[in-house]
Formats: C-alpha cells, structure tokens, sequence
C-alpha cells in the first residue's frame, strides 16, 4: 500500500486538494492524544485526518494527524489550546528532514543579525529595538514585521503568538537566538 | 501578442481589511505617489515592505526606462492565506481575458493546488508569459516540481539551499548540509537546476549576486558591497521591481538580472542605509542607480 503517494505522478490540480509535497504528519505519545488532536483541528476548520505513520516515525504511536505543512503554526496553537504537545513533526515527503537549526549572527556594531533559515531580525545594541526585519516569503511576514519593527526585543509579542506559516516558525527562532545573545528575557 | 499587453505583478498588502469592498482583491494599473505611497486604482496602499516595496521599485524603474508601469493584482492576506486563495482563482480564471505578456508572483501564501491552476491557466494563453517568481510563490513553484516551467526565480542563499534540497518543502526544512557559509551558490545553482527546483534562470542574491543559467554561471555582480543591506526589509523587493522593470523594457532576463543586481548594489552607495534603514528611503535613488548600472 502507498499511504502518501511516493512515485505517483503529479494529478491535476482538481484531482488533488492536498498534494503530499505541501502535507506533513505530527506524532504524539498515544492514540488517545492523536484521535483528540484530530478533533481538535478538524473542529478548528483545518484539514487533517489520521494516518499510518511512515517508517522513520514509529516511535511508540501507531497513528500520526496528517495536516497542511504551512499551517504548523496554527495548528500547533490550536493543539496547545487543547493541552497537546506532539512528539515531533515532519514534512510527508521526508520524515528524515528536521527544521532548521543553524544560526548565523552578523555584527554591525551598533546593531545585531541574527538568521535562522529565510528570516533575519537586526537589533539595535543600544535600546534593544527591533529596526529590520527581512527575507521569509510566506505573507504573514510583513505583517509580523509591521507588528514587530520598532518594538523591544522585551517586550515585543513572540512572532510565533502572531504568525500562521514556516516562515513565521523561522522567525521565532531567530527572535529567540537574539534575546538569548543579548541576554534579554521576556 | 503586442509589446502593449500587460505585465502582471501578483502579490499581498499585509492588512486582511484591505480592499474589503471587492471581495479583498485590489487589481489594475499602478502609481508611484511620491516614494512612500503606492496608488492601486485609487486605492493608496503604504510602501513598508514586500509586494508594495517591489511596486514601488517597479514603478520608479519604469518612469526611469520611459515605459509604462505594470498593472497589479494584490490580495489582502497577512498570513492566513484565504486572501492567497482567492487571488489564484481569480486569476486562474481572468488569464485567458488579460493575456499577459509577463507575470511576477511574489508574496502568497504558499498553495500548491492554487500554484497549479495558476501555472496550467499561463501554459494554456496563445502566447506563454514570461514567468518570474520570489517569496512564497516561489516556494510553491519548488513544491510543485514544476519549477523548471519558470523563467526566473530570485533566491537568497537560505532560498537556494531549500531549492538545492530536493526533498525540503520549505526553507524551514532545508536540511543542514546544504546550509552554512562555506557551501558555494554556484554549487547549490548546479545542484538546484540538476534536481528540477530551479528555474531557468536564478538570480542568487547575497555578498556576490550571481545569475545562473540553466545550472551555468552567466554573470557575477560583487564589488559596492554595502552590508547593511542584508539587514533592511525589503532589498529583494526592490530587486524583484527591477529585475521585472527591465524584463518589461525587453531586456533579456540574464542581461536584465546582472543590471538590477548592480543597481541595486549602487542603492546601498547612493542611500548609505544603516541597518536600521527602511526600504521607503532607498527608493527615491532607483533612477540614478540605474543611470549608473545601465552606463557600465
């Protein structure tokens, strides 16, 4: 059986409501929290539904929520609004893949940027203000930058309580590397 | 198809209220008023950063090249992608009555059944539009596989490693092996056109802009290199509005890639920005910038 469409052909888009390159699974504990994850999403409007996990992520489940990869961020809310943290999470494609962890940082002098993946934020040394924000590609991107620019880095809204996509996920982490650089806590 | 058929910029205004009259889709020809205000069929839309950043560039490109400027077709989305969705049907459906002869997809929300539509409505016009993606169509292009049906794409060094990884869905997870500053953007540009996630032409963005053709190397813009630029919002932006500006003005795509990337480089002398800079200031020096680029 082919659960997820490995080597089949590309279907016509109105064949094809979810291609599998755009859907990734989420794995938890137990079952029990897998069939309440399901429910949870599907009564927040999300289109999921439960799976045979792929091989690399038998970790003890035997069900995994599948879900639109772009929506992790959302839907990791509405999870955590349920009282559920999923084991892991990854791309359907390639359950070996795991999210980006390299940092680069840039030293400007006056300012800091820090890159994760896509997204940069630069912040000024003296006042901690968040002044740039740039790469990324997904529109909630320069909504957060809207949102973000000019604030602290102390108390400026984690782009993740605000963000909807990966590259929002991207952000948060380079928003996390700085306050850990400049030793800034919320 | 003539020289006077549209050339269409697809892209989101990060305000779900905007344009709430006609259904959060905003389209028709666009003006540049001022530097920090973008005019969209009387409809005034802030320059901040991404789509209207690279109208806003655009639009000076053209005033500068004596052309006409592109017509727009903006959704309202901040993330949610709904408004993503309803600018593809839409214009899966009107492609056939605007017939353009070029489109720049930029800031949507990353749909791939959305980009399929889109793309199958494009190969089917009489005459096949030049295609240029960045940002999150860009992404959706890769997912689809079909990236090698596009003209140009314009990566940063994160985007080209995600385009290089075969496997990777999103930048987010590219994977580690093929980040880090010592992997070479000509390798990863072989790399990414040899496994099908690039399109024909890559305009590579970083300390050394370089354009590739076809996995080939054509052209390496270093020299005016002004760091801070990395750092403000929106510098690709205004590369993608030019890049798109020239393709407008019928310049050949790896010819009008190495001019933007010059031009823009020469934003960076001409605005001395520090990293605090937004990208409203560096637009009010696109005409010389490009004075200067064009003359070298």
């Amino acid at each position: 059986m082919n659960l997820f469409g490995f080597g089949k052909k590309r279907r016509a888009p109105d064949e094809a409501p979810a291609s599998p390159r755009g859907r990734g699974v989420l794995a938890f504990a137990h079952t029990a929290e897998v069939i309440r994850a399901e429910a949870a999403l599907k009564a927040a409007g999300f289109s999921v539904r439960v799976m045979g996990p792929p091989p690399d992520m038998r970790t003890g489940c035997d069900m995994v929520v599948e879900f639109d990869l772009l929506r992790e961020v959302a839907v990791r809310r509405v999870l955590a609004e349920a009282g559920l943290d999923p084991l892991a999470a990854a791309p359907v494609r390639a359950g070996m893949l795991a999210p980006v962890s390299l940092f680069s940082t840039t030293d400007f002098g006056d300012w800091l940027m820090v890159r994760a993946a896509n997204m940069k934020i630069t912040i000024a040394r003296a006042d901690l203000r968040i002044v740039n924000i740039s790469g990324g590609g997904c529109p909630d991107v320069p909504a957060l930058a809207e949102l973000l620019v000019g604030r602290s880095l102390a108390d400026a809204p984690a782009p993740l309580s605000r963000g909807q996509t990966l590259c929002a996920y991207s952000l948060e982490l380079a928003f996390q590397e700085a306050r850990r650089l400049l030793k800034v806590s919320a | 198809m003539t020289a006077h058929a549209p050339w269409l910029i697809c892209g989101s205004v990060p305000d779900e209220t905007f344009a709430a009259d006609t259904n959060g889709l905003a389209v028709g020809p666009c003006g540049l008023d001022g530097h920090a205000v973008l005019h969209l069929n009387g409809v005034a839309v802030p320059v901040r950063r991404g789509t209207p950043a690279l109208l806003a560039a655009c639009c000076a490109a053209c005033a500068h090249l004596g052309i006409d400027p592109p017509e727009a077709l903006l959704a309202a989305d901040a993330g949610r992608g709904e408004g993503s969705r309803t600018l593809y049907a839409h214009l899966a459906a009107s492609l056939p009555e605007i017939t353009p002869r070029g489109l720049t997809f930029h800031y949507l929300f990353p749909d791939v059944a959305g980009h399929d539509r889109v793309l199958l409505a494009a190969q089917a016009l009489p005459a096949r539009p030049l295609l240029i993606a960045d940002a999150g169509f860009m992404y959706a292009a890769k997912m689809s596989g079909q990236a090698r049906e596009y003209d140009l794409f314009t990566p940063d060094a994160g985007e080209l490693a995600f385009l290089a990884d075969e496997l990777a869905p999103h930048p987010f997870y590219t994977r580690g092996f093929l980040l880090g500053p010592d992997r070479d953007p000509a390798t990863l540009a072989r790399r990414a056109w040899d496994s099908g996630g690039a399109a024909r032409t890559l305009l590579v963005k970083g300390s050394r802009d370089l354009v590739v053709t076809r996995g080939v190397l054509a052209h390496s813009i270093n020299g005016t290199n002004t760091p801070a630029m990395a750092a403000i919002g929106g510098t690709g932006d205004t590369l993608t509005g030019m890049v798109t500006a020239l393709a407008m003005a019928s310049r050949a795509l790896p010819e009008a890639c190495a001019i933007a990337a010059l031009a823009n480089r020469l934003l960076g002398v001409l605005a001395r920005p520090t990293p605090a800079t937004p990208v409203s200031e560096l637009i009010p020096h696109i005409p010389a910038a490009l004075r200067e680029a064009l003359a070298r």
